[in-house]
């Protein structure tokens, strides 16, 4: 029998009681209890408010126990300076995958980093469109078979993969960017700490922050679970190399 | 309070700062740019939000954010950003939360010009923005109107929980008239209950959002914007009337349009034509039933704008055909002169008129050769 004594595992606080509607062995559930997690454990769900993007997360508000408002397309950075402005002392968060974020979300996301704006962002890259069925991403991997491009991602005429926590690491507004994954606990654990480190950057005022997770998607990668897991760390991995991209010095001297 | 020299632009930005302004979100565009110029200034001196946006697309979406907060804000553009804005729009719609936009109509379509137009009616009237939803919209002829009725947009978007847009031609966007500010009133946070501030220990959580994947559920929504849009179009229908008591052509124009006309009505009553104006100061809700009760009692009309004739449509629907209803317009940003109208009412007064001409027809083909040498 369970007891608070023998109890190991629980739904974090920064949780609501609702069951999940991403498809089995998906990593967005994994994201979601550390950002939840974290929220907990920095005591800060009642002042949270989350963005939730147009994707397979669009429902992200279903979940977390924190005001939450619903972006359009992409612009969940620029809805979220918004409420950041006007509410200075609360944490505000955005939820976005690859499509939302690095395609038709581009100009938004830049500009927010680029002015430096207090807010974290959660950024899901699984290489497609989960939410469309698969299509091709900004961050599909060269020769990569999406149902937009069933031959495998031609480069020559389809462009390369963007690395958006390298890019965003130019701009002089950024705090904290760093890309983690969630292939395995060893990584699940970092990208923990990643997260917390994101939120305590925005907590700080020390402008913005991003954690990029590589994800899974087994159902449009036509895998198992198990072995979307592998996908990410043979082929994900050394297409988008984790690491911390940009740690400002400020962020760097925060003691958790 | 005494009358100062106001130039349209910066009187619609130190009106909404006088009316509890806390943040605005704007990107440049002519013939809009001053109000986001004297608002760079003018809200960081006291304390308040503004931010230049990368885009439309960015500053729409700043004022979705903020709105969903439940703070006053406004965002202003002219016609190609508005366009831009009209994805957010119709989110905000969906989302059911106060919002003012204001949008200084410039020379289209595309890129157009920067010189005055009308030719964004039907895109603020009619939707412009995917599915159903009706903003209010609210059409200043003079610099005093653009004060008071930006005032006015924040009580009314707040009340109805609905977009408030405030649409001018580019005329009264540009020109100084003596007019008077409305007293400075303090930023005030109303305490919604729908705004997503953060729970702060006082509440259970709130969620804003334009998702209703059940179509049960989005026709509720439907069901509930459209009810609050019959409650506007009950309540808060706003005209200016001139010499319609005995009237037998009634003038019908918004905006500069409407503003050129009353000087044409003015010449033509000193000629003994007994012609009045109607100014619809609300286009959306619109004037039909002063329309409609006109139309019981006078022998034509005459719909003027700077555009093919947008707001002419939803005159004829009041009038249902009863008399006839004639059009002048001038578009691509040329504004008509008074001696253009005036000719248009000795026209319309002195020869036969059907109800079964198309109005937008006959005005092209007396337009041709274009009247004022352009052609």
């Amino acid at each position: 029998m369970t007891t608070p004594n023998n109890l190991v595992y629980d739904r974090p606080e920064g949780f609501t009681d609702t069951p999940t509607h991403y498809c089995p062995g998906c990593t967005h559930g994994v994201a979601h209890r550390l950002v939840a997690e974290v929220l907990e454990e920095m005591g800060v769900i009642d002042k949270t408010i989350g963005v939730a993007p147009v994707g397979c997360s669009v429902f992200a508000y279903n979940y977390f126990d924190t005001d939450f408002v619903e972006a359009p397309h992409g612009r969940a950075p620029a809805m979220a300076t918004g409420i950041k402005r006007v509410l200075p002392d609360r944490i505000v968060f955005t939820y976005q995958g690859d499509g939302d974020l690095a395609s038709i979300g581009m100009g938004e996301i830049v500009h927010a980093a680029a002015r430096g704006e207090n807010l974290t962002v959660i950024f899901i890259n699984n290489a497609n469109y989960g939410m469309t069925g698969g299509q091709m991403a900004p961050t599909t991997l060269p020769g990569m078979k999406t149902t937009s491009s069933p031959n495998g991602r031609d480069v020559e005429t389809q462009g390369f993969p963007i690395r958006m926590a390298e890019m965003l690491a130019t701009l002089d507004g950024v705090g904290y960017v760093v890309r983690r994954s969630l292939h395995d606990p060893k990584n699940i654990r970092l990208a923990k700490k990643a997260i917390r480190m994101a939120f305590e950057t925005q907590a700080h005022g020390l402008g913005f922050s991003m954690v990029e997770l590589l994800s899974t998607c087994p159902t449009n990668w036509g895998m198992t679970p198990v072995d979307s897991l592998k996908f990410v760390e043979q082929h994900m991995v050394p297409a988008f190399p984790l690491g911390d991209y940009k740690v400002a010095a400020g962020v760097a001297q925060i003691k958790i | 309070m005494t009358r100062e020299l106001w130039k349209g632009n910066e009187a619609i930005a130190e009106a909404s700062v006088r009316a509890g302004l806390e943040a605005y979100f704007g990107y440049p565009i002519t013939p809009q740019t001053e109000i986001l110029e004297y608002l760079s200034r003018r809200m960081p001196e006291l304390g308040r939000t503004f931010v230049q946006a990368e885009s439309e697309l960015g500053a729409i979406n700043m004022v979705y954010g903020a709105a969903c907060a439940g703070v006053r804000l406004m965002s202003t553009s002219s016609s190609p950003g508005v366009s831009l804005m009209m994805e957010c729009l119709s989110y905000i719609a969906g989302t059911e939360i106060p919002t003012v936009l204001v949008n200084v109509m410039r020379g289209g379509p595309g890129l157009g010009n920067i010189a005055p137009s009308q030719g964004d009616y039907n895109q603020a009237v009619h939707g412009g923005g995917h599915g159903d939803y009706q903003p209010i919209v609210l059409a200043p002829a003079s610099v005093q109107e653009a004060i008071d009725l930006t005032v006015l947009s924040f009580d009314l978007a707040e009340k109805y929980r609905a977009i408030c847009m405030v649409i001018l031609d580019g005329c009264v966007g540009q020109m100084m008239e003596p007019a008077q500010m409305p007293e400075m009133k303090p930023i005030r946070r109303a305490n919604w209950d729908w705004a997503t501030d953060g729970k702060m220990g006082k509440r259970e959580r709130r969620v804003l959002t334009s998702i209703y994947l059940d179509p049960i559920e989005e026709e509720k929504t439907n069901l509930r914007l459209l009810s609050r849009a019959r409650a506007v179009q009950k309540n808060e229908v706003r005209y200016k009337e001139y010499f319609l008591d005995d009237a037998e052509f009634v003038i019908v124009g918004f905006g500069t349009a409407g503003r050129v006309a009353l000087s044409a009505v003015r010449t033509a009553r000193q000629n003994g034509i007994k012609v009045g104006l109607l100014r619809p100061i609300t286009v959306s809700p619109f004037p039909h039933q002063v329309i409609d009760q006109l139309a019981g009692r006078v022998n034509g009309f005459l719909v003027t704008e700077m555009n093919a004739g947008q707001m002419l449509e939803d005159v004829r629907l009041a009038v249902k055909g009863r008399v006839p209803v004639e059009f002048y317009g001038r578009m691509g940003g040329v504004v008509p002169f008074t001696e253009e109208i005036l000719q248009e009412i000795k026209r319309i007064s002195s020869s036969k008129l059907s109800v079964d001409v198309n109005p937008r027809d006959a005005w092209l083909e007396r337009m041709s050769p274009l009247p004022v040498g352009e052609g």
